[in-house]
């Protein structure tokens, strides 16, 4: 298994140690020998480097590598693949997606949910089903105190009502059962008024808001079914409902597609409306759409991260400073391994519900009855289904085996590696390139924008 | 160290013995509904040692 990464970004040599989580900061010499190192033997390094460094600097460069490796901070071993086996046993579930509504009042071109309602009847949940889904939720979330429920559609504000009530019985069901239950909340804000805003802002531990960016952009994709554009009326919405916001949490989330591989000026649109917290992702879809992303896209996908890194680096600790999400990592509090084997918990600690109650291992695979887990009313989930999930860890895909990235991306989507690759053992390898990028990004933000606060 | 700088220690060494509490967040839920990012999470349990 690889056992070290290193990159350069900004000038600035970076070296992850994998298994443990040390992240190091090296000169140019010490990232040449690990080009050699541990493979050669020390006078093996120096005569391959002795050109290029002085040999008394690389024999010290050799001392500080090992001197790292004894203390289990450079080549450590990955002991993780027992553990993972023996924690995926507790089967406790802690969050669900509840499709309130299979009902849109927009018609995205590139919506996964078939413009709401997943390839099937256009239906909202009634009262019986979603407050059934919190029993369930309570009865089989164990021990776990914390526990989710996340309002999603379609369009979860097309079932507005339906929303207040089940936050009313959740709050209610979590008190009795001892439990910190958490809302959020995905709209394409249409139909968020001020009245809803003030009702979300109040009970909503975050809440995600799609915009794509640029109007020319956004209207292409996210219209109405008449083929208008939605931008003019979702962005004063989302605006409005940001700057009440403050600092509690939410996203504006976007998507890009083959059409804007320029999505980095998205971002940046999104930033320059004074909207802080910015997560836009690249679209999931069959490899058979228009708008997919493609490996000849890669070249300018990677370059458009790298202009949204400067960006972020430059604006940091301005006015102007927003955070990009998939530049985001948490070097100091991150999640522990077990967490970073398990990646989402998609069919295991994460179901997604539809309006009939029916039980799938997230909202991607909604509609697809090869996947359907079973029914909140009956209570019982395919073990199969259960198992095959759990087992398709970092540790049982082929590709993800050997990546650095193993414990930083644990896996990546399901979804994505079952649309693509056809099976959620396999890799979407066009997924996986643009993942490391972002880890890489992520990485080396944290450390440059430490470097420059220690600058000033 | 004259070459190296290590700005973040072994944080995943002991985690394998400590961890698995599950009490943080689900990671696709909390921000977009897709390509998760599990790095940027943060373990409820060190939240509450630091708060």
């Amino acid at each position: 298994m690889t056992a070290v990464h290193k990159f350069i970004k900004n000038g600035i040599p970076i070296v992850l140690d994998v298994a443990s989580g040390a992240v190091h900061v090296t000169d140019k010499l010490v990232y040449r020998i690990l080009d050699f190192y541990p493979g050669r033997s020390d006078e093996a390094v120096i005569d391959s480097l002795k050109s290029e460094f002085d040999e008394a600097d690389i024999a010290e460069g050799l001392e500080e590598i090992k001197k790292l490796e004894a203390d289990g901070l450079l080549f450590s071993k990955d002991v993780y693949e027992g553990v993972a086996a023996e924690r995926y046993n507790d089967q406790v579930i802690k969050a669900l997606c509840l499709h309130v509504a299979h009902d849109c009042n927009l018609s995205c071109r590139y919506c996964f949910a078939s413009q709401g309602n997943f390839n099937g009847e256009r239906l909202l949940m009634d009262r019986e089903t979603a407050r059934r889904a919190v029993d369930f939720l309570i009865e089989k979330s164990g021990k776990r105190h914390s526990i989710e429920i996340d309002f999603f559609g379609g369009e979860p504000l097309l079932n507005f009502p339906l929303v207040k009530d089940t936050v009313e019985y959740g709050k209610k069901r979590a008190k009795e059962a001892g439990k910190d239950i958490r809302f959020t909340l995905t709209t394409n804000a249409v139909a968020l008024d001020r009245d809803t805003a003030e009702y979300l802002d109040e009970n909503m531990y975050n809440v995600v808001l799609s915009l794509d960016g640029r109007p020319e952009v956004n209207d292409r994709m996210r219209c109405f079914r008449d083929g208008t554009g939605s931008y003019g009326v979702i962005v004063d919405n989302i605006r409005g409902f940001v700057q009440r916001r403050e600092n509690r949490s939410y996203f504006v989330r976007g998507t890009f597609t083959r059409e804007n591989l320029d999505f980095s000026k998205d971002v940046l649109h999104i930033a320059d409306l004074g909207i802080k917290e910015i997560s836009v992702e690249p679209v999931v879809s069959g490899p058979e759409e228009p708008y997919s992303i493609r490996e000849q896209d890669l070249d300018t996908v990677l370059c458009e991260y790298d202009k949204l890194f400067d960006e972020c680096l430059n604006r940091a600790g301005t006015p102007d400073e927003f955070s990009f999400y998939h530049f985001k990592v948490n070097l100091y509090n991150g999640p522990c391994a077990i967490k970073r084997l398990s990646g989402c918990g998609a069919g295991n600690q994460y179901l997604a519900v539809t309006p009939e109650g029916d039980l799938y291992p997230c909202h991607q695979f909604v509609g697809d009855r090869a996947f359907l887990m079973g029914n909140v009313f009956d209570g019982e989930l395919d073990r199969d289904i259960s198992a095959a999930f759990r087992d398709a860890h970092v540790y049982n895909k082929e590709d993800c085996r050997d990546c650095w990235a193993r414990l930083w991306c644990s896996g990546g989507c399901h979804a994505n590696c079952y649309k693509a690759a056809g099976s959620i053992r396999k890799n979407y390898r066009v997924g996986c390139v643009m993942e490391k990028k972002r880890i890489e990004c992520a990485i080396a933000l944290e450390i440059l924008t430490r470097l420059k606060e220690e600058e000033k | 160290m004259k070459h190296i700088k290590t700005i973040i220690g072994a944080v995943l060494k002991d985690t394998a013995k400590t961890g698995g509490c599950g009490e943080c967040q689900s990671s696709c839920q909390s921000a977009c509904k897709t390509s998760c990012t599990v790095g940027n999470q943060e373990c409820e349990k060190g939240k509450s040692k630091s708060s």
